[in-house]
């Protein structure tokens, strides 16, 4: 176990490497200039040309890519010029956020997704399977920015059932004290239900727009992989057992049909990871994607390269979980390394 | 199975998938509908989509059917007219991306060794990137034109080609029509591009029709922070974005017909992806 | 001078900081809403330092509203009935006296006056300020030498409550220089025992942690999200404010902000598209008070080193050919003034005034066919993505225009990082742009954007000898027929060659809800907290 663990964390390495040259490139290719940007707005350009001495911005890429490479092995990842804080703090403190947010939203795609499938799965081609089709199609095609505004619009401006989008939590509520980051656990350690139940309020619009554009791959999953087993020998033999269709469908079928679902719920979750950039801007959701949006548009590098570097560390941390418990759950299974 | 032995019972076959899957006929009407709005829509349009009028804000009557935007401009027309961009852009980094990714990925299959490792190891470290940041940041970085909107969209569906393309290339590595070709005296590259190259097509192509409405997706997202297109040009993306600030006001019409168009457009590619499927590679089905 | 560990340890312990003192608060947050006042807007602060590299405008705010300086200026109503600062009047704020003679200025400081942790204020403190504001370089250096405060040798300690400024020349602007946001005064002992070797002007640990001794006092900030103040009981430079917390949150959504303003969930803010401050103030749901920006325009400039605009006509063609009164009615949506359509002649010496052109697009073609560009060219207008809500529907509609005359325009979006390099360039050919001068006098607005000094405000990188000698005059003459002449001299020259085209004179637009009373129109255009009230 341990040897697979260290020949996977190999093999992450050169992926790993990559995203750091890529995002050094891409950072410094971008069209702004911090060097004017600290200066100020009645600089000349020879105070712009000094500061940007000062901030070694003068040196050749490869200098530059050194010094970024250093302070990476200290943990340095530098100070946003946006926020004015290292962006280590910033991520440490706007990951839980995300996440949770996103936790949230697989949740409830889960919550749909995997009734639909199994409904589908067992009148495949009746209306139902192609109502379910047409629904989670429907949910993928929806941009998440017009369904995030939109609903906004219906359920707090014109319906008033949800709280005011002022992100995880109302202006007047203070935050539960930080155990997880995670305002529903750390609310109920605190034993603080008020706090609990408007972390949850502010949670729905956003969770339900993510829920809603992951819905798709999940009922679509689910479908397939009950089909095949529906369609296994030991469905038939237990068929042919006379066990009635409930305990076939709960207890044998849905419950080997799970494991693919449980892998592509990972893939799903980083891949949601990514997708709710556009979900925290329009929910002013203190999230890491929109603090990465805001960043790349002020030519922020710092932000930019850290905020990478988190998601890919993340997707190879989350690659890693879902080989290890598929093999633990399915000793079959043999990875390459 | 080879490619002849399979033609045969095609058109049958997509028969028998479009009357068991109704869904599947609705997607090709639609899609029918959207390419030809892309063809005529620019010439059918009432009002100069650009144009701009004092009859701003206008509420959807019969005179603007979607009403009118913020300029005065139409709406209706520039949801129309814009059809074409959008399809075009998402047109342009799909095909982009078939071409590259496919050849990526089969010489990788077929190939294996150093081929194999070095399109792994591209396709893994795009795939560690968050998809969309990425794509906002070659952009941002390359310059912020339509062609670098194409490139960075067909940059991060390139795993996905590859990927598909690398397996399928991959299984029929040791086919029986391909020992036969390379006992022929067929070369390495002759065989790779003329018997397993054909054979892994039809597979890509529901890889096209999938990725289209992500590529739309991806497009409209980044022109809906400000990326990409040049105003006064008409786009469903930056018609959203713009539009959005309008909403609360009460004018939802500005961004309420671009972001529809936006989901059938990708709806309609997303159905048909999955219509494609069944007709081209039954086995997946079930 | 950015050492990034050493930023690196400051932000951790700040962090550290703001989440021990949350529970502290929970309690009360019900029962003071009443008290608190909820503050909306689109970008946050960066830091509460004003002497910081690289601190942003909203910062401002919050050093203005954490920090006392030694005077402030008075307060007159405006036409409109709204309070305004009264920059002639200077009242005492840290300092309770002071004594001006022709080379200095002695103040005397409260002796009841302390900073948050509780020391006392003193002259030492407010040396100790005003060196490191010359010290640190950068925006507040430049700021501390508009007023001729140049050399620390002119900040002398008398005694403890007793500082004197000595004058190395007689400057009109250095006593109003010294009530402006930069020459904060500064807890100086806790500042020092917070500053390293490497950095013995505490920058790092300031930038977060406030030394102050204004009105409120840092309860909280999580950067990007949020920051609250909370009333400082010990506050002895003017009247007790009314508001005990203020919490400024970050909503970077337009539409969402007005929601929340509209459904009361929010209480004041300055962040609302022009058409929506039209709205409300027409549905009279929220009060909105508009006051003209001193000093400040919107505007067209043409580069006039570069073909074709280097042409004198070819400019006036262009601004004949703009659609004055679309964009006030489809863009600044009544919250602006007109700067089009004046008299032939400036009427008065004030400064923006209207220029004498109108949309004629008969004699901007006439002017074009005479400087031979009667099929027109190709150009390229450029705006800062950054202010897109103003700037792109005026470029679409200007270019629409321009297209009429066979002038074909490319819309060139430039990201806000990006704008201010690219101005320092003064390459691009057509631009549309926002300027506007701290300090209230034109001579002062032509110093910066017309003079041959070509400095980065001159955009249209315009020098013309006359216009130099005219706004020298103006700058130096103690003669007030001759500074009236001189004005309305380079004013007129401003619009016959017309190397800028104005559009409009932008109104800070506040919306606030009905019970909110007191606002108080700033030169800074930020939020002064300590004179709001909640009703």
């Amino acid at each position: 176990m341990f040897g697979l663990l260290a020949r996977r964390l190999a093999a992450a390495l050169p992926t790993l490497a990559g995203v750091i040259v890529v995002t050094f490139l891409m950072t410094r290719a971008l069209p702004g200039d911090p060097a004017a940007y600290f200066a100020g707005p009645a600089a000349t350009r020879e105070a712009v040309e000094e500061i940007r001495r000062q901030l070694g911005l003068d040196q050749p890429l490869w200098v530059q890519f050194g010094d970024y490479l250093a302070d990476l092995a200290r943990g340095d990842l530098g100070l946003s010029i946006t926020t004015g804080q290292p962006v280590l703090a910033d991520i440490a403190q706007r990951l839980p956020a995300s996440a949770e947010l996103t936790l949230i939203g697989l949740l409830i795609a889960a919550g749909f997704g995997v009734p639909m499938g199994v409904a589908a799965a067992l009148r495949p081609n009746s209306w139902v399977d192609h109502l379910c089709r047409v629904i989670a199609t429907a949910g993928v095609s929806l941009p998440t920015f017009f369904t995030g505004l939109l609903l906004v619009y219906v359920f707090y401006y014109q319906l008033g059932w949800a709280p005011a989008p002022l992100g995880r939590l109302d202006a007047f509520s203070s935050p539960p004290p930080q155990v997880t980051g995670f305002y529903l656990i750390d609310s109920l350690l605190a034993g603080d239900i008020e706090t609990f139940t408007g972390a949850a309020a502010q949670l729905a619009l956003p969770a339900l727009t993510l829920g809603i554009f992951a819905l798709a791959p999940i009922a679509r999953m689910t479908r397939g992989s009950m089909l095949s087993v529906l369609s296994s020998d030991f469905i038939r033999a237990a068929r042919a057992a006379g066990l009635s269709g409930n305990t076939i469908v709960i207890r044998y079928a849905l419950r080997n049909a799970l494991l693919p679902v449980v892998t592509t719920l990972g893939m799903v979750l980083s891949f949601l990871l990514g997708a709710n950039v556009l979900v925290e801007k329009v929910f002013a959701w203190p999230g890491i994607g929109s603090y990465a949006i805001e960043a790349l548009i002020a030519s922020d590098y710092a932000p930019v390269q850290g905020f990478v570097m988190a998601m890919a560390i993340l997707y190879v941390a989350l690659n890693l979980v879902i080989d290890l418990a598929y093999q633990a759950i399915d000793p079959r299974v043999r990875i390459e390394a | 199975m080879s490619a002849s032995a399979a033609a045969g019972g095609t058109v049958g076959h997509i028969r028998h998938v479009l009357s068991e899957n109704p869904v599947t006929g609705l997607s090709f009407g639609l899609f029918g509908l959207l390419v030809l709005t892309a063809i005529l829509g620019p010439s059918l349009v009432p009002y100069d989509p650009l144009a701009s009028s004092d009859a701003a804000l206008a509420a959807p009557s019969a005179k603007h059917w979607f009403g009118t935007d913020n300029l005065g401009r139409d709406v209706f027309a520039r949801v129309v007219v814009a059809t074409r961009l959008d399809l075009g852009m998402a047109f342009a980094a799909v095909a982009l991306v078939f071409v590259t990714g496919t050849l990526a990925g089969v010489a990788a299959g077929f190939l294996g060794g150093w081929t194999d490792r070095i399109v792994g190891r591209v396709t893994d470290t795009i795939m560690a990137f968050p998809l969309f940041v990425l794509a906002m940041g070659l952009v941002a970085a390359l310059g912020n034109t339509i062609a670098n909107v194409i490139y960075a969209t067909a940059i991060i569906n390139f795993p996905i080609y590859a990927r598909v393309a690398r397996t399928e290339a991959n299984i029929r590595r040791e086919a029986g029509y391909i020992e036969a070709a390379r006992l022929a005296g067929a070369s390495t590259l002759a065989v790779m591009l003329f018997e397993v190259l054909p054979n892994v097509l039809p597979i890509m192509m529901v890889q096209v029709s999938l990725t289209m409405g992500y590529a739309i997706l991806n497009t409209a997202g980044l022109s809906f922070i400000g990326l990409g297109i040049r105003p006064p040009t008409a786009e469903w993306g930056i018609m959203v974005a713009e539009g959005a600030g309008y909403i609360v006001s009460g004018e939802w019409w500005i961004a309420l017909f671009p972001g529809l168009a936006l989901m059938l457009a990708v709806f309609t590619f997303n159905l048909m992806g999955d219509g494609l499927r069944d007709i081209v590679d039954p086995r997946r089905r079930t | 001078m950015i050492s990034r560990r050493h930023i690196l340890k400051a932000g951790t312990a700040a962090a550290l900081g703001t989440v021990a003192s949350a529970p502290a608060i929970h309690g009360a947050a019900a029962q003071s809403r009443r008290e608190t006042l909820l503050l909306i807007s689109e970008n946050p602060p960066n830091s509460t330092d004003i002497h910081g590299v690289g601190t942003n405008r909203p910062a401002y705010e919050a050093s203005w509203n954490l920090y006392d300086r030694l005077m402030t200026f008075g307060v007159k109503k405006d036409a409109n009935g709204v309070d305004h600062y009264d920059y002639t009047k200077l009242e005492p704020e840290l300092a309770e006296s002071w004594n001006q003679t022709p080379t200095s200025v002695t103040f005397k400081l409260r002796r009841d006056a302390t900073f948050h942790d509780g020391s006392p204020v003193t002259a030492e403190d407010v040396k100790w300020s005003f060196d490191r504001a010359l010290a640190v370089g950068g925006f507040p250096t430049f700021q501390m030498r508009a007023g001729s405060l140049e050399k620390p040798e002119q900040f002398v300690v008398v005694d403890r409550n007793t500082i004197r400024i000595d004058f190395i020349r007689t400057d009109k602007l250095t006593m109003p220089d010294l009530a402006v946001p930069v020459p904060a005064i500064y807890n100086s002992g806790l500042a020092k025992r917070n500053s390293t070797a490497a950095d013995p002007w505490a920058m790092e640990w300031l930038r977060a942690n406030p030394a102050a001794g204004g009105a409120y006092r840092l309860e909280r900030w999580v950067p990007g999200q949020e920051m609250v103040f909370a009333r400082f009981d010990g506050w002895r430079s003017g009247k007790r404010p009314d508001l005990a917390r203020v919490i400024w949150r970050i909503v970077p959504q337009a539409g969402n902000r007005r929601a929340l303003l509209e459904r009361g969930d929010a209480d004041i803010s300055f962040d609302l598209p022009a058409k929506d401050f039209q709205e409300l103030a027409a549905a009279r749901r929220l009060k909105i008070v508009g006051t003209p920006v001193e000093n400040a325009m919107q505007y067209i400039g043409m580069n006039v080193n570069r073909p074709p605009f280097n042409d004198v006509r070819v400019r006036q063609a262009i601004a004949f050919a703009i659609p004055y009164q679309r964009i006030m009615d489809q863009v600044a949506y009544g919250t602006a003034v007109p700067l089009f359509g004046g008299p032939a002649q400036p009427a008065d010496a004030t400064w923006p005034q209207a220029h004498p052109y109108v949309t004629d697009l008969d004699r901007a073609k006439a002017l074009l066919v005479e400087a031979g560009y009667a099929n027109g060219f190709e150009t390229t207008f450029s705006f800062d993505l950054g202010l897109a809500s103003m700037n792109e529907p005026i470029s679409v509609l200007v270019s629409e225009s321009l297209a009429r005359l066979g002038i074909r325009t490319t819309i060139n979006k430039i990201p806000g990082a990006n704008w201010r390099n690219e101005l320092l360039k003064k390459e691009m050919p057509l631009i549309t742009n926002t300027f506007g001068g701290w300090l209230n006098f034109p001579d002062y607005f032509f110093f910066w954007a017309y003079h041959g000094q070509n400095a980065v405000f001159n955009t249209m990188g315009y020098q013309n000898a006359e216009m130099d000698a005219l706004i020298e005059k103006s700058r130096f003459t103690q003669n007030e027929a001759e500074y009236t002449d001189a004005i309305k001299g380079f004013v007129a020259k401003a619009f016959t060659d017309v190397p800028r085209i104005p559009l409009f004179q932008p109104k800070l637009m506040v919306a606030m809800r009905d019970n909110i009373d007191g606002y108080r129109y700033w030169f800074h255009r930020q939020l002064d907290y300590r004179v709001l009230t909640k009703g």
